[in-house]
This record gives structure tokens, sequence and C-alpha cells, in this order.
């Protein structure tokens, strides 16, 4: 099994759970079962167009997704996906 | 909803931002939530990781930071509840920056700077369908009540 971590501000649509177990060989994989599970975090991680947010970061133990192969990232025994929120703003 | 923010807790979130002006400053509200209400216990100053020179209008935390925030937060039986950060000679209120990024479910909480002096501080949350951020009731509780 591997580890899904998901943030409190996520945490209402998996039933209040920060983690989660799954079984699954690539964080897309890992998603899709998390969603699959709790279909309600899905327009929170999703856009319209079934993209990722701007504002969710994915890494797999601590390594940014985005510098390795995206959702296609193989996850192992083990590994922990974590989704972390981007927090940013500004003045204007 | 009402956010319930301790005096010094709120002092501490002004001298972030006086400290940070003309940059804005930023960090991460630790407390409890329960249903309708959120409660303040402590806060987290956070550098600006933004580049050096937009700082003044713009700011971004480390997601890493934030993880070892929240870690700390489960230590303490606390939560990460929310965001704080400041507008330097600027309004209160959520700019276009803050809208496209605010999480839905934290509080934030935003602080004017008028010329190095901290102002006025409103709370807003983003709504769930991501449309647009509506205004909490901010509760300063002075004291130890
Ligand atoms: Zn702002």
């Amino acid at each position: 099994m591997s580890h899904i971590r998901v943030p409190t501000p996520l945490r209402p649509y998996t039933e209040g759970q920060g983690k989660l177990e799954v079984e699954a060989g690539t964080v897309g994989e890992a998603l899709l079962e998390l969603t699959t599970k709790f279909p309600s975090i899905g327009p929170h991680l999703y856009n319209e167009d079934g993209e990722l947010r701007p504002y969710v970061n994915l890494f797999v133990n601590d390594q940014d997704v985005r510098t390795l192969d995206g959702e296609q990232t193989p996850i192992k025994e083990d590994d922990t996906l974590m989704i972390l929120p981007s927090i940013a703003g500004g003045t204007i | 909803m009402t956010f319930t923010v301790p005096g010094p807790v709120m002092d501490e979130i002004n001298g972030h931002g006086e400290k940070s002006y003309p940059e804005e400053g930023a960090g991460l509200i630790l407390g409890l939530s329960e249903g309708e209400h959120r409660e303040a216990r402590q806060v987290l100053p956070m550098p600006n990781h933004f580049d050096s020179h937009k700082r003044g209008r713009r700011y971004r935390l480390d997601p890493q930071e934030i993880l070892q925030a929240e870690e700390r937060a489960e230590q303490l039986g606390l939560e990460v509840i929310g965001v704080f950060h400041s507008h330097p000679d600027h309004p209160s209120a959520p700019s276009q920056t803050d809208l496209d990024w605010a999480v839905p479910w934290y509080v934030y909480l935003i602080t004017s700077i008028e010329k190095g002096a901290a102002s006025e501080t409103r709370a807003w949350r983003m709504l769930e369908d991501h449309s647009r951020m509506v205004e909490e009731i901010l509760e300063i509780k002075d004291g130890d009540g």
C-alpha cells in the first residue's frame, strides 16, 4: 500500500481523514482512487477542463512531481503522495 | 462564520506586516475549527518566496514549509486554519490575485499597512464554488478572557 496525505482544507471531502491508503502504481492512479472514493474532492483538485488547479501541489515523498513525470510519476510501496496547497496572493 | 483572534496574536500579525513593509508579509494561522467558528491560537510568520523585486505586490509561501507547518500544528493538537498577509499602502480587501489563488475553507486575513503602520485587518473566505470571497466576522479577543 501507498499513502496519500490530504491537507486540512481538503479534509471536509475525505470525511476528515488526513491520511489514506491506496493501491496505485502512479500519481494519476492514486488520485483516481481518491476521487472515486470521495467524488466531492474532485472539483477542488481539478478545474472544469480536468486540469489540476493552480493551487494544488503534488509531492512524492519530498519531490515535486512537476520535476518528475507529473501524474505518470510512479509511486512505490510505502511512498507517500502529498497534496499540498499553494498559498499565494497579492495586493493588486 | 466567526473568526476569533486573541489580541496578542493580532499584534503579531500586525507586527509582521509592519516589519515586512514595503514588501508583503505573510504566514499561516494555527488554531481550532468547530462548525462555523474558528479560533486562532498562534501564527507562523513565513518567508515570502516571490521574486524579490515583486514582493511589494505579491507573496508566495513554500509548499515544503506549509507541510512543516501542518506537522507542527498536528503536534500541538491544532490545525492550519488560515493565512494572513499584508497589503502595503492598499485597502484590506482581496485583490484579483488573491481571488485567483484562494483555497476554499481557509480564512484569509488581510492587513492594510499604511506608511509602515498596520491600520485595518479584515477576514475573508473563498466560496466552495470558487466564485468569490466573502467577508467573515472578525472578533478580536482582548486579555485572558
Ligand atoms: Zn492580497
